[in-house]
């Protein structure tokens, strides 16, 4: 049975003040807070098992590779991937996508094109414009509605068989708006090209499949699904990491070095140069652990119901728009009160206690659609409650009586 | 009057208010205040470029004193040049090189100054003495 009071109590972070007043997260699609089972994990890896892995013969080296490939193996189960090697260990999802643009680069020539949505965070376009400007492929972009939803009609007009790569966000962290993935990745398929998924929004909200949606690349970052920073995942299919090249050269990531020659490690090594964040890895199946043990299914319910409360009662304040208004979302809202700039309604949230994010959230060309300088965004957690959002609309209020 | 004695007075003012909503009330009236920058300089080239509210700012040299002018399109960056701007303009240049801006501190708006705010201001600062190290070399 689901209780939010419960959930809160493994979150010491919950439990502090912020300006005076008790700290109303509803910053987590930058990053979710951390639960104690997840900080246990971190101490218990330094206080006992600390050692590099892969190499040692002594025991603490043993522990500490049996526990980062331990984590590995969550992850794969997580995500029901075929293979464990099939898991690439990133520093997070901006490393795998790069990884990926990188590999590609030796893949495309001139003519070829990569579709991307008009709905991506920042750094899923740099990666892909660096790569077209490397080896002469094009770059189109899947446009939105007024409703931030994925334009189907337009992405089918711009597939050919010169389309090699697409590359699209499972869900916006700008907006919300759930993808509808699969029809991507379907018609994908159909022309030969290959799909990379940036579940960095997603993976907190969803458990996604990646054998039954028979994606090719999927890459998320623990810090959104209750792990710690600087570690993250890449998943791809066994045939499709064999294609690429390594990305880094380094330590772990060879099998033999001559001055000659070098030939690679096996997956999935050949994509984990030097010594890699172990503990970061260990904790984030820590993460994984602590998440499916309350279920996503459960996990995704609350959310929704957060979302929906949260919906009609900010509707209700006069001159508040919503942007990103699809059927399909996740529990992200994104918001403005009219005539006034969203920096000064996150400064007086602030001065409440309440952390929510300000400005373009990284996605420039979704606000120049709306032609708007920003927006507030709050994002909802399982361990949030529905008092939060209450102490949230009462803050807007406040901030526009005050802002007007 | 100096720039000390207009930082002193502004304190003053400031010590006045009980919490954080009687200064930050003050600052929004400020920001809605502050004397309109002329249009023709509100261009790319005055622009400081923060990552959420952008600041624009103008100087002229009127006999051996800096004026100032700005604007930004968030009202509480907006109080805050006012408060800078009654500080810094019609000074000598080499009174602005070596002010300092820890009254800031003092009237309890510190984090404005913080870079993770992005918002323009730290920046502004910093062009103020650019400013005013430009005009002080032309005078020399």
């Amino acid at each position: 049975m689901f209780n939010v009071e419960d959930i809160r109590k493994d979150f010491p972070i919950l439990a502090r003040k912020v300006n005076g007043k008790p700290l109303i997260y509803l910053d987590n699609a930058a990053t979710s807070q951390t639960p104690q089972q997840v900080i246990d994990a971190i101490v218990d890896y330094y206080a006992n098992s600390n050692a590099n892995i892969h190499r040692g013969v002594h025991k603490l080296s043993q522990e500490a590779t049996d526990l980062y490939e331990a984590a590995r193996k969550k992850i794969q189960t997580h995500f029901n991937a075929q293979h464990a090697h099939e898991i690439i260990f990133t520093s997070g999802t901006t490393h795998g996508i790069n990884l990926i643009a990188n590999g590609f680069s030796s893949l495309l020539k001139q003519g070829d094109e990569i579709i991307v949505s008009a709905l991506e965070h920042h750094s899923n376009i740099v990666p892909w414009q660096m790569l077209c400007e490397r080896t002469g492929a094009t770059f189109k972009v899947i446009p939105m509605n007024a409703e931030g939803e994925l334009v189907r009609s337009a992405f089918d007009a711009l597939l050919s068989e010169n389309t090699k790569l697409v590359f699209v966000n499972h869900i916006s962290n700008a907006l919300g708006t759930i993808n509808p993935i699969s029809y991507f990745i379907e018609k994908a398929h159909a022309v030969g090209a290959a799909v990379l998924i940036d579940g960095a929004q997603s993976a907190p909200h969803i458990k996604p499949d990646v054998q039954a949606l028979d994606v090719d690349f999927y890459v998320t970052s623990a810090h959104k699904i209750c792990g710690p920073t600087g570690v993250g995942m890449l998943y791809g299919k066994e045939e499709w990491l064999n294609k690429l090249p390594p990305y880094q050269g380094g330590g772990e990531m060879i099998a033999e070095v001559t001055f000659e020659k070098t030939t690679y490690a096996d997956l999935p090594h050949k994509f984990e140069a030097g010594t890699p964040n172990i503990c970061g890895g260990i904790a984030f199946g820590a993460a994984l652990d602590y998440m499916n043990a309350i279920g996503f299914d459960t996990i995704a319910a609350y959310e929704n119901e957060l979302l929906n409360y949260a919906t009609t009662l900010l509707l209700q304040i006069e001159g508040l728009k919503i942007y990103g208004t699809s059927s399909q979302k996740t529990s992200v809202i994104s918001f403005n009160l009219e005539g006034i700039h969203p920096y000064d309604v996150g400064t007086i949230l602030d001065k409440l206690g309440i952390a929510v994010r300000t400005g373009h959230h990284c996605a420039q060309p979704i606000m120049d659609y709306f032609k708007i300088p920003g927006t507030v965004r709050a994002s909802f957690a399982f361990y949030n409650t529905k008092a939060e959002v209450d102490a949230l609309v009462e803050g807007i209020k406040k901030a526009k009586m005050m802002l007007s | 009057m100096s720039i000390e004695d207009i930082q002193n007075e502004i304190i003053d003012e400031f010590s006045m208010f009980e919490d954080w909503e009687e200064r930050y009330q003050y600052m929004i009236d400020l920001g809605k205040d502050l004397p309109l920058i002329d249009e023709t300089y509100k261009t790319d080239t005055n622009i400081i470029k923060g990552c959420q509210s952008k600041v624009w700012v103008h100087a002229e040299m009127n006999a051996d004193k800096i004026e100032f002018t700005a604007d930004s399109d968030a009202i509480i960056t907006k109080g805050i040049i006012a408060i800078l701007i009654r500080v810094f303009s019609n000074q000598h240049p080499k009174a602005i090189i070596d002010a300092n801006t820890d009254f800031i501190d003092q009237i309890g708006l510190k984090e404005h100054l913080s870079p993770t705010r992005a918002n323009g201001l730290v920046s502004m600062v910093k062009q103020l003495k650019m400013y005013a190290i430009a005009y002080q070399t032309q005078l020399n």
